[in-house]
């Protein structure tokens, strides 16, 4: 019996249930032991490598947002990259014009994330009120990211600019600072480097397990439900389109966040990072590592960046490849995805142990 | 006279549009309509006819015949990819969707490694005629007629042979068809083969018009998917009327606001349009004569 009362209490309850995997003393062990050795990774690292791993966690937000758009919604996006690249934008944008004092770049970070999730909103308004369906909802979204990437790579020229914000065409925009902490006396600008790192890894935490939370409440139910029976959770009086519209709105709201604070991390942002190639990625990551389960999508969003940089370094034409074969053979030999097969594996093992 | 010119340049604007949005969407639409699933490999088809028939009129074929020779390895290695991929996967067009997007990865990727970053393509045959003072090339008006052409014979093909009397049978319902000693398998991998084909035509007729390079398919993929999106699953009664209203439109757009309006008014075209209809265009026709 689900309690209709929100308690904490009845909050942290549903950390765990029915639809993320992992639960009880061995699970949270492990995630605990999981963020205290990534908090202990900076003191064993360079600078460079923490940034670099920042890079990784930046991502992630993008790919558990598809995960529940996707994998709990079943509503296939191709187009995470366009609210992606839209709070990048914007982050430059608002940034540049304010000026990174007063904390106002975190100001500049929530309104991107909120200009994101806006557009999802509309544009899954548009969708799903017009009762899109399937293939149509990715070839759809698909053509708005390339269609954004189309227009902002025209942006050339001095007459394309917002404020004091060049938009700068294909060569995208540069020189925006990077988050800023006000602290007393002095600011704290977060370049790529530890503090970036803890920041990060601190909200990959709490919007994990946010997600869990959200997933097992009500709401999330009702999405796994759409996604196996649409016409039955109509017929049990739950509107779909609204349902479908907030999952994709909040989709979008994380490909934004990730989109914000990839151009405060590396301080440029261009059309590219909605073209073809980067759409193609969070997909990637996310059928791979098993869209149906919030943990394979972070556990498995990682790996594969981490496996994908590694193979760009020893041939960076090379990567694209293996990453289009290890799509392929995901889809044919493991569609459950291959973080979800180990995890269930696991699982296997330790009831086993019990009996 | 002048409004004559002006006539004339705006229908060899609507003409070129139209022609561009049926080629190049003529592949999916089939693929899509008949079978359900949408190929995102479908720019990568366009890009592997154009490479074919760019290497073979280099080779010294003439002209069409290296554009049929485009078509032909096109649809071989649709074929192909069917047999070894997309067959185990009609029963989950979702993951179908997926499983082309990683083929257009490595196809896109692969070529870049094997061919490099561009190569040296063919030049625009036919020249240019000359109307009221301003030139017009006369193989976009040649590629006008071939996209007539195209209808006509898809036409001919799914309506008026005993191949298209299967193909909508298998479409329609599989299992009856298959019951009657229709070979379904084999003609579902006919028609991704044909797909396929139609794409490498589409990039074999327009070869000697762009730079040949890996990614071009990315150039055909927007206005194809759109074509498809506000047409609906039936090639004729909503590819078509859909690419000429979006031609009308993009026509329109560009010629008074320039070519980005012409783009953007095509995005929101579509999102009004599955708003309104559902189903595209061949939904709504289809339901109102029903």
């Amino acid at each position: 019996m689900i309690s209709s009362e929100t308690t904490p209490r009845s909050l942290l309850a549903r950390l765990e249930g029915p639809q993320t995997m992992g639960r009880g003393p061995v699970f949270w062990t492990a995630a605990a032991i999981a963020i205290a050795v990534a908090a202990a990774y900076p003191l064993m690292a360079d600078a460079w490598t923490v940034g670099n791993a920042a890079y990784f966690l930046i991502w992630t937000f993008m790919a558990m947002g598809l995960g529940v758009v996707w994998g709990y919604a079943g509503a296939l996006s191709f187009g995470q990259t366009a609210f992606f690249g839209l709070a990048g934008y914007a982050y430059g944008v608002i940034t540049l014009n304010l000026g990174a004092a007063y904390g106002l770049t975190l100001v500049a970070l929530i309104l991107a994330v909120a200009i994101g999730g806006l557009f999802a909103l509309v544009i899954g308004y548009f969708m799903f009120y017009g009762r899109i369906q399937g293939v149509f909802v990715g070839i759809v979204t698909l053509s708005v990211t390339l269609v954004l990437e189309t227009f902002m790579a025209q942006t050339a020229g001095p007459q394309w600019r917002i404020g004091e914000a060049r938009l700068n065409g294909f060569n995208g925009m540069s020189g925006m600072p990077p988050l800023t902490l006000p602290w007393f006396g002095d600011d704290i600008a977060l370049y790529p480097g530890p503090s970036l790192y803890y920041l990060l890894l601190g909200l990959v935490v709490i919007c994990y397990l946010g997600l869990r939370i959200m997933l097992n409440s009500s709401f999330g139910n009702v999405l796994v439900a759409i996604r196996e029976n649409p016409h039955r959770v109509g017929m049990l009086g739950y509107d779909v389109r609204l349902y479908q519209t907030l999952a994709f709105a909040i989709g979008g709201a994380f490909a934004a966040l990730s989109g914000a604070l990839y151009t405060a991390w590396g301080q440029y942002i261009t059309p590219s990072s909605m073209g073809l190639t980067s759409a193609a990625l969070p997909i990637i990551w996310v059928a791979v590592g098993g869209r149906r389960d919030i943990t394979a999508t972070l556990i498995g969003t990682i790996v594969v960046l981490a496996g994908f940089q590694s193979l760009t370094i020893y041939g960076s034409q090379y990567a694209l490849v293996v990453m289009g074969a290890l799509l392929l053979v995901t889809v044919l030999a493991a569609p459950q995805g291959l973080v979800v097969g180990a995890m269930t594996f696991l699982g296997r093992i330790f009831r086993k142990d019990k009996s | 006279m002048d409004l004559l010119q002006n006539v004339f340049a705006m229908l060899y604007q609507f003409g070129d549009t139209f022609a561009f949005l049926v080629i190049s969407c003529a592949g999916l639409a089939v693929i899509f309509g008949m079978m359900g699933v949408i190929n995102l490999a479908h720019g990568e088809f366009i890009m592997c006819g154009a490479y074919v028939t760019a290497s073979a009129a280099r080779a010294g074929l003439p002209l069409p015949v290296a554009i049929l020779t485009g078509a032909l390895v096109a649809g071989a290695v649709g074929m192909l990819v069917e047999r070894v991929v997309i067959r185990h996967l009609y029963h989950r067009p979702l993951d179908s969707i997926i499983a082309t997007w990683g083929i257009s990865l490595i196809a896109t990727q692969g070529v870049l490694i094997v061919l490099g970053s561009t190569m040296q393509g063919v030049g625009t045959p036919l020249g240019s005629i000359e109307v009221g003072g301003r030139s017009y090339s006369l193989y976009r008006l040649v590629l006008m007629v071939c996209a007539l052409g195209l209808l006509g014979g898809l036409y001919l093909l799914f309506y008026h042979s005993r191949f298209g009397v299967i193909a909508r049978a298998t479409i329609q319902k599989p299992h009856m068809a298959h019951a009657l000693g229709v070979n379904t398998r084999r003609m579902y991998g006919l028609t991704f083969g044909l797909g396929a084909a139609l794409a490498g035509l589409a990039g074999g007729l327009y070869a000697p018009t762009m730079t040949m390079v890996p990614t071009m398919g990315a150039t055909f993929i927007v206005e194809s998917f759109v074509t498809v999106v506000v047409g609906g699953a039936d090639i004729f009664v909503g590819a078509a009327p859909a690419a000429a209203i979006l031609a009308l439109i993009k026509a329109g757009l560009t010629a008074w606001y320039g070519q980005l309006f012409g783009q953007i008014g095509l995005l929101v075209t579509v999102i009004l349009v599955i708003r309104i209809l559902p189903g595209g265009l061949s939904g709504w026709l289809k339901g109102t004569t029903r």
